[in-house]
């Protein structure tokens, strides 16, 4: 059928059948992919547009109905000549897009607003954008953006040497707001053939292929595990654990079978019926009871007793000092899977390029993903490009393989680009999640409320492959006793196979389950000795006030008695920056080439949190250029040198102290070259750099000067641990405290949280506004973790069913920067990637026990959790 | 319309269905029929036809016997839902968590369907016969929902209890439409979703209500056995135990909201 309509006010025609998805069309076939995919079910909004001016899903719009009609997409909102809407240098200006793939839908939904109303307030804004899912922002500076949609923010473009601590726009953020960026589904070359994995729908099953043969006469290839040249993969040189595809046994449901391999159409139109697998289910081994028990079948059949791996931190003799404690505070708290829920599923493709395979994929770390398929595919590293698309949110997810070994194996035997791209789903079944973690925990203090000793246990469930099982287990211990001075301290941590999905890394490995725990057992010991919690840690000055004007608010209220009760709680943590123990050095490279081009070569990937802003911030000012005559080159391995993953809140200190040095070592060059002194002032006009020393300027002309790189690595130091779990395990450590005040229907067990006040010690904010998305995001990550955040395999494997906080969900949030230089980093600079999330669940919690009395030991504490536990804590069922 | 075919409206329960995979059925698109739009007030009351959407219903004209549904067109997923789905998509998809079901029952909705050779009205309650199964058969279709003029002047309201703000499958709903006569209840009708497997009146309620004046302490006449019809089962947004409580809790904040 052919469709006619108005596509951004120009005419449009369609042919192809009318049950086909608004957004399939938009973005195969009339090429615009502004429009993302986040579901294909209309949970997450992020394909919104407009259609008759009224926000709608593309993705559940049958191109069929827009016969005639008009629709708007993002590509549709700037001027004709590329000049922004308003709208779009709001969100630029006040950093509304982090890692941009909501961004459009952000866009459309908040433009359908703002024709009908120009100053919307709060709540009317929460009703347009309610829709529409944010995994990075915490929303906070997207409401802010529409409500001030009409007020245009001065463009911030710092000077020479100005430009760390400077509220810069995103120097990629043009191209999130016009839907310009290209994600890992965005790039696909058209004659690229698609890859439709089969997976296991058990836990635990054995498996025998049937005949193949009638299947690959219908498609290009049928990959099985003897198509893998090296069928391991894993994060850890000696754990190569899971396979690319499994060979006769699943140990998780969701784990890859078969990939088929042909046109999008063929492969998505063969059945599962039609694939000849034939299952010989067993018992799956669920949880950490099932997985040590004295008869617990193995998971992996060379890993005793289901044990990855344990180890834990011993100092002084916690067991004798708890006797002459004055307080004692016992518990025990459980969390669940919880999924990073990134708005973009896994994505890229592949091709084979003479005798190398080059992978363009969304993803957190391109020199792991190199080497990992290197082995794989028994190349050489060499061999290997990986070319990092935009990649929309990550979170720790994307540090795992998922599509990568599948293209390239497919790429290099086809001899054609192959592209796969997850459902959601299928993103949400295979992919790693965040540890379960049983958590018993005991924290004495004597009569002042000084802590004495800590006994601290985590038991974690890491599914069925190792991924980042062992730094989770490794990183609690040395974090499980918090953010505090005590001498007799305990810990232990140890992770268990079961047949869950991976568990991996997640914002924070495995500290923010720990700090449910320990900020429990401070609130608990506060209340055994009668002092105001806030009393018992340190770095709470900020929020000093604000807590006694909280408690006094929530007194107020429940003095009027009813059945909502509101709470004050506060959570504390710290967090070191880096690997545990282990080198995670980074290199970057900043290059002046004869053409006068200033480039950061800068192999650390922006997942949305800044990176290639606050590199480039940190790069200019070491080298004493503006930020703005930066270009860009990012994350392809062909052209950055290896900056290490983007993880454990690093690259801010890491990435960033190699970015300050590469800045520094460039304008040692270009000082010697000009002879000058140390003190000399650089401007860069065309090919001529001009060097100004006092009185005396000397210019040099680039076009003769041959090609300048300044090159930085950093290593952070630490030392390893000893036996005891002694020794330097970061080189630095973040530390924050939250409040949360919240309003609990008592009745019905629901927490609306009303304000969340975080105060972060981040030693220098690099970018304010970057900095402030981290903590908010990282807040809107942690009340999702304490409220509704639960994967269960098989029945949470969409965004309707697994909840994630929507722009209704989270409070307003109040960011307290504290600026405590850390000597080692970038002009002082800490990170705080993963810092913004730990605090906010146990502030959360602290705050739902002081309103209700309950504490929580199970999250996610859903409102039928709380109800009960606020029946069974008053005995009755009133 | 002999050959079997799926019928589609606003899409959103069918696409979310159909995710990942290949439609291969035959689909007849009733979008662009003209017939099947608007409401329009008829003698004997109210008809919805059948590609009316929630944000339509919102902004349509309508009397306070239609607060209840309003507000539940207010709560059906984000704005691109309500500005796509249709009331008798939300009605034909027979989800035991639809929330205009329960609005539609305390309006003693009707059902309009159309076949080639033959037209009939079903009540709702008689329309929607378990999970996902309705009376209709497969060469008809839904043409419009009815909402029958009440006797007396009337009001009605809703109430969601999700957990989360926006885009949430009710843990349970409730819903109920009061006439009044003479400041006092002439006629309730009260029904419940999410807590069976199809929304349910409750007729014992119903008669508690039937003459008690139109005040402050409505809310009192509830018992706990007038919710025996209800059901309810533990999945992964509540236990039963939870959701039979919170449809007491529900009922009572609802029947207090109608005190004047
Ligand atoms: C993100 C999201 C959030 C949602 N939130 C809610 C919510 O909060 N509450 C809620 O109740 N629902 C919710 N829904 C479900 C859905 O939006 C509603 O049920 C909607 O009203 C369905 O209408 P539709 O026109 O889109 O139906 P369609 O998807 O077009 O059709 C639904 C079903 O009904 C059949 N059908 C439709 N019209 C007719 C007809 N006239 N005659 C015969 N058969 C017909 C179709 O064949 C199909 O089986 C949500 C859906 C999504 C995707
Ligand atoms: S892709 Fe359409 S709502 Fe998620
Ligand atoms: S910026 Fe919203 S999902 Fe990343």
């Amino acid at each position: 059928m052919k469709v006619a309509f108005t596509l951004n006010g120009a005419a449009a025609a369609w042919t192809g059948p009318p049950v086909t998805r608004l957004a399939a069309a938009l973005r195969n076939d009339l090429g615009l992919t502004g429009t993302k995919i986040g579901c294909d079910a209309g949970d997450c909004g992020a394909c919104t547009v407009l259609l008759d001016g009224r926000q709608v899903c593309a993705c559940l719009v049958a191109i069929g109905q827009v016969e005639g009609r008009s629709v708007e997409t993002v590509e549709g909102l700037a001027g004709a000549d590329g000049t922004l809407a308003l709208l779009q240098k709001s969100f630029l200006a006040r950093g509304a897009a982090q890692c941009g793939i909501c961004t459009p839908g952000m866009l459309m939904a908040a433009e359908e607003l703002l024709r009908r109303v120009s100053r919307p307030d709060r709540r009317a804004i929460e009703d347009a954008l309610g829709g529409v899912l944010c995994r990075c922002t915490g929303y906070t500076k997207i409401v802010d953006a529409v409500l001030s949609a009409s007020v245009q923010m001065p463009t911030v473009t710092p000077e020479a040497g100005a430009a760390v601590g400077a509220r810069m726009a995103r120097v990629d953020g043009q191209a999130k707001v016009t839907g310009r960026d290209i994600f890992g589904a965005d790039g696909i070359p058209p004659d690229a053939l698609w890859i439709r994995v089969v997976r296991s729908p058990y836990d635990r099953s054995r498996f025998a292929l049937g005949d193949l043969a009638p299947l690959r006469r219908r498609l290009a290839a049928v990959l099985t595990a003897s198509d893998v040249p090296f069928n391991g993969f894993g994060i850890y040189p000696e754990i190569k654990d899971q396979p690319v595809l499994a060979d006769g046994i699943v140990r998780y449901r969701g784990e890859a079978v078969l990939a088929l391999v042909g046109t999008r159409a063929y492969v998505l139109a063969v059945r599962d019926d039609e694939v000849p697998i034939v299952w010989t289910a067993e018992p799956p081994v669920i949880g950490i009871d099932a997985a040590t028990a004295a008869d617990a079948p193995l998971v992996q059949a060379d890993r005793p007793k289901n044990l990855l791996l344990d180890g834990g931190v011993r100092h002084g003799d916690a067991a004798a000092a708890f006797t002459g404690c004055a307080a004692v505070a016992e518990g025990v708290f459980e969390t669940a899977f919880v999924e990073h829920a990134y708005i973009e599923p896994e994505a890229g493709w592949a091709e084979r390029v003479g005798d190398r395979i080059e992978i363009h994929v969304t993803t957190q770390t391109p020199y792991m993903d190199r080497d990992e398929i290197a082995n794989v595919m028994r190349l050489k590293p060499e061999s290997v490009r990986i070319v990092p698309t935009a990649c929309g949110g990550g979170f720790g997810g994307k540090l795992d393989l998922s599509i990568q070994p599948l293209v390239a194996i497919a790429a290099w035997l086809l001899k054609r680009p192959v592209a796969c791209v997850y459902t959601r789903p299928e993103s949400m079944a295979a992919t790693t999640k965040r540890h379960p973690a049983r958590i018993s925990a005991k924290f004495g203090c004597d009569a002042q409320g000084k802590l004495v000793a800590c006994d601290v246990s985590a038991t974690f469930d890491t599914g069925a492959y190792a991924s980042w099982g062992p730094t989770v287990a490794n990183r609690v211990p040395v974090h499980a006793m918090g953010p505090y001075a005590v001498p007799h301290v305990q810990t232990w941590g140890e992770a268990f196979f079961t047949n869950g999905p991976p568990a991996g890394a997640f914002r924070g490995f495995g500290v923010p389950q720990a700090a449910i725990a320990h900020e429990a057992m401070m609130d608990e010991l506060a209340d055994k000795l009668g002092i105001d919690s806030a009393g018992l840690a340190q770095c709470l000055d900020a929020l000093r006030p604000g807590w006694q004007r909280a408690h006094a608010e929530a007194a107020a209220f429940n003095a009027k008695g009813g059945v909502k009760r509101r709470g004050v709680g506060i959570g504390c943590m710290w967090y070191g920056i880096g690997n545990t123990s282990m080198s995670n050095p980074s290199r970057i490279r900043v290059g002046l080439s004869p053409a006068g081009t200033l480039t950061l070569y800068n192999g650390a990937v922006d997942i949305g949190q800044g990176s290639n802003t606050i590199l480039t911030q940190i790069a200019a000012d070491a080298l004493g250029l503006p930020a703005a005559q930066f270009t860009l080159v990012a994350g392809d391995t062909d052209l950055t040198a290896d900056a290490g993953k983007t993880s454990a809140s690093r690259q801010t200190f890491v990435s960033g102290k190699a970015a300050e040095k590469a800045g520094l070592d460039l304008r040692q060059q270009i000082l010697r070259l000009a002879n000058a002194g140390p003190g000399a002032v650089l401007s860069l006009r065309d090919t001529r750099l001009s060097v100004r020393d006092g009185a005396e300027v000397r210019v040099l002309d680039l076009s003769t000067a041959g090609t300048l790189i300044g090159e930085g690595t950093f290593d952070p130091p630490t030392t390893p641990l000893d036996a005891d779990g002694q020794g330097i395990p970061y080189a630095t450590y973040a530390f924050a405290a939250q409040m949360a005040e919240v309003e609990v229907d008592t009745e019905l067990g629901t927490v609306k949280v009303l304000r969340i006040v975080a105060a972060h010690d981040v030693g220098k904010a690099i970018n304010p506004t970057l900095v402030e998305g981290q903590i908010e995001g990282g807040i809107a990550q942690g009340l999702g973790l304490a409220l509704m955040e639960e994967f269960l395999p098989g029945r949470t494997e969409n965004l309707h069913d697994y909840l994630i906080p929507t722009v209704g969900d989270v409070p307003e949030i109040e960011c307290i920067l504290i600026e405590d230089r850390e000597p080692l980093g970038p002009s002082g600079a800490k990170g705080v990637g993963e810092p913004g999330l730990v605090p906010t669940a146990p502030a959360i919690l602290g705050a739902v026990h002081h309103a209700t009395g309950v504490r929580a030991h199970r999250v996610p504490l859903l409102p039928h959790r709380l109800r009960g536990a606020i029946v069974s804590l008053r005995g009755t069922r009133a | 319309m002999a050959r079997p075919h799926t019928v589609l409206a606003g899409g959103t329960d069918f696409y979310p269905a159909r995710v990942g995979r290949a439609i291969e059925e035959d689909v007849l698109d009733i979008g662009a029929i003209g017939v099947l739009r608007g409401i329009s007030s008829v003698s004997e009351g109210w008809r919805l036809g059948a590609t009316t959407t929630w944000s339509e219903l919102l902004e349509a004209d309508l009397p306070p016997l239609f607060d209840g549904l309003k507000q539940a067109a207010r709560e059906v997923g984000g704005r691109q839902i309500q500005n796509a789905g249709t009331l008798a998509g939300n009605v034909c998809n027979a989800s035991p968590a639809a929330d205009g079901v329960p609005c539609l029952l305390a309006l003693e909705a009707e059902v309009e369907l159309a076949s080639r050779t033959a037209t009939r009205r079903v009540p709702l309650g008689r329309f929607i016969t378990g999970v996902r199964r309705t009376a209709r058969a497969p060469d008809e279709l839904v043409v419009a929902i009815h909402i029958p003029k009440p006797g007396h002047e009337a009001r009605s309201a809703f109430l969601k209890l999700g957990a989360r703000r926006y885009l949430v499958i009710s843990i349970a709903m409730v819903a109920a439409t009061l006439e009044i006569a003479n400041g006092r209840v002439a006629n309730a009708r009260i029904a419940v979703g999410a807590c069976s497997a199809v929304a349910q009146r409750l007729p014992a309620l119903e008669s508690a209500l039937a003459g008690a004046p139109l005040d402050g302490r409505l809310a009192d006449r509830i018992d706990p056995t007038h919710l025996a019809p209800l059901t309810p089962i533990d999945d992964v947004r509540g236990s039963a135990d939870y959701r039979a409580d919170s449809a007491l809790v529900l009922l009572r904040r609802l029947l207090a909201g109608f005190a004047p």
